[in-house]
């Protein structure tokens, strides 16, 4: 593990317990500037409840959390709000506005943090984001009214719309069929080039992580077990590693 | 004594209370917190205006016509009940300034906050409530926008400041749902009718009134945001927070009651 202070976001020795559950125990990575990191482990590992500390909707028992040079447990609220502006987080459940239409939805951080936007700019930024996830009729439309598929792409759409350095992604091709699933992680490497976002995905997809992956985390028991880019590790010995690379395709 | 609802008596120097009290309290105590931090919130340059709007008309205007049906009913069958005992006494002229003392002083206000706990405040907690459980509360804290200052602020001020204007409206529904219940026994101008009104209503029965209606929307406004905001165990979770928030919307509702009708007691507002 690099101890070097330029990485965009490095968590160090993150520890935390729900009870006697010991989720995370001293966890530690990083993520560089245009990296795409994905945290790769099973179901239940605590994969959530890391990129929830990351974005300090969860507080840690202990470690450090920084992101941009700031330690995310030490801030005031305010600037936890102003740097969660420069953080994208696509939910696992998309958590898209039921009550607004998809225009809202898009609208809704612009409102706050692009005060002196006009309304022409702000639809147009509206636009310019649903064209890049290819949606651009959905605009009127309500949540109901859309496929997983479609939801998850507005999700990602208003995740863009402050146009974040860092992204956040909360297993973004669970639920969906195989061919949505493949669109969509093609559709993160596409935001990365476009907009050079650095990007830590959390999943247990191996389809997702081999598509998207410049770097892949193995959390195990609430440790780094290893990391190492997917052919690197496709080609471990390891038991635990196998478990996963060797997986059908 | 059993330990599942009990804490239990680790020796005879250290009594526990009731885990069913320490819950009590710890929730009153949450509660409270929840309330106060409205008014460390409530800033004029941070306030959501245009959602407060859209808050103050579903809930002022939307609540209007059950408050306004239930105001003219409660005016009509206060009226038509009270007459016999009043007839009784001889004093049938006396009908109008009574009834609507008790309509303007307590039934109206009591009733309109039972209503509004009802509808407001299971509608806030159910809607909070899947917001919390489907993350959209998270979504909004992370995209840097306060979710207390969009969602409690906003709805705590429409509540409290729409209660006491469906009550006002409610009030004079019900003066008149009276006037038709006279009527239907005696033969009474409507001039004759509020003049008879006005001579014992007095500043002192509408101040009360008024006030604790603020408080009643406060109280409504308050409970459903707090038991939204603590929505736990997915769906059913949701059905749970509606209804404790109705449940205990109505408690605070009767509480307040009791200590507005003592402190009118005291300060001789009577």
């Amino acid at each position: 593990m690099s101890g070097s202070s330029e990485h965009i976001l490095e968590v160090r020795d993150l520890s935390i317990s729900f009870g006697s559950n010991h989720v995370l125990r001293k966890f530690s990575m990083f993520l560089d500037e245009g990296e795409n990191v994905v945290v790769l482990g099973k179901s239940g590992s605590g994969k959530s409840v890391l990129i929830k500390c990351i974005i300090g909707l969860l507080e840690a028992d202990s470690g450090s959390v920084r992101v941009m040079g700031n330690e995310v447990s030490a801030i005031t609220s305010r600037e936890l709000d102003k740097l969660r502006s420069s953080i994208g987080f696509l939910f696992q459940s998309n958590a898209l506005y039921d009550s607004m239409t998809v225009r809202e939805n898009l609208e809704f951080p612009l409102r706050r943090h692009r005060r002196q936007l006009s309304k022409a700019e702000r639809e147009a930024l509206v636009i310019q984001a649903l064209n890049d996830v290819a949606l651009p009729h959905t605009i009127d439309y309500l949540p109901e009214e859309l496929s997983g598929g479609m939801k998850k792409r507005i999700a990602l759409a208003r995740a863009l719309m402050l146009k974040p350095r860092i992204i956040l992604y909360d297993e973004p091709t669970t639920g969906l069929d195989p061919i949505t699933a493949r669109e969509i992680s093609a559709l993160i490497v596409r935001i990365q080039k476009r907009y050079n976002t650095s990007s830590i995905i959390i999943s247990h997809d191996m389809n997702c992580v081999r598509a998207t992956a410049n770097r892949v985390v193995l959390l195990i028991d609430g440790k780094s077990y290893c990391e190492g880019s997917t052919a690197g590790l496709s080609e471990s010995n390891d038991e635990n590693v196998k478990a996963f690379f060797d997986l059908p395709q | 004594m059993s330990t599942n609802s009990f804490a239990s008596v680790q020796n005879e120097n250290n009594l526990k209370l009731p885990v069913t009290i320490q819950a009590f309290i710890a929730e009153a105590g949450d509660l409270a917190y929840f309330s106060a931090r409205f008014f460390r919130e409530l800033r004029p340059s941070q306030m959501e205006w245009a959602e407060w709007m859209n808050q103050s008309f579903r809930i002022g205007n939307l609540t209007l016509p059950l408050v306004a049906i239930t105001g003219f009913i409660m005016g009509l069958v206060i009226t038509i009940q009270s007459y016999p005992s009043m007839a009784a006494f001889g004093a049938e002229s006396w009908l109008p300034s009574v009834v609507s003392v008790s309509l303007v002083r307590e039934i109206v206000p009591v009733i309109t906050a039972l209503i509004c706990a009802g509808k407001i405040g299971s509608g806030i907690g159910a809607e909070l409530g899947s917001m919390k459980v489907t993350e959209q509360i998270d979504a909004m804290e992370v995209s840097g926008t306060n979710p207390y200052n969009y969602l409690v602020v906003t709805r705590i001020l429409a509540t409290t400041l729409m209660v006491p204007m469906l009550v006002v409206i409610s009030d004079a529904i019900a003066l008149y749902g009276a006037f038709l219940g006279v009527n239907m026994k005696q033969d009474v101008s409507f001039s004759l009718y509020t003049h008879q009104i006005f001579q014992k209503l007095t500043f002192n029965d509408v101040l009360p009134s008024i006030t604790k209606s603020f408080f009643f929307g406060f109280a409504i406004g308050a409970v459903g945001c707090y038991k939204g905001f603590v929505t736990r165990n997915g769906t059913q979770g949701v059905g749970v927070s509606a209804n404790s928030a109705v449940v205990l919307s109505t408690f605070v509702v009767f509480l307040i009651d009791l200590l507005a009708a003592q402190l009118s007691d005291i300060f001789s507002i009577t």
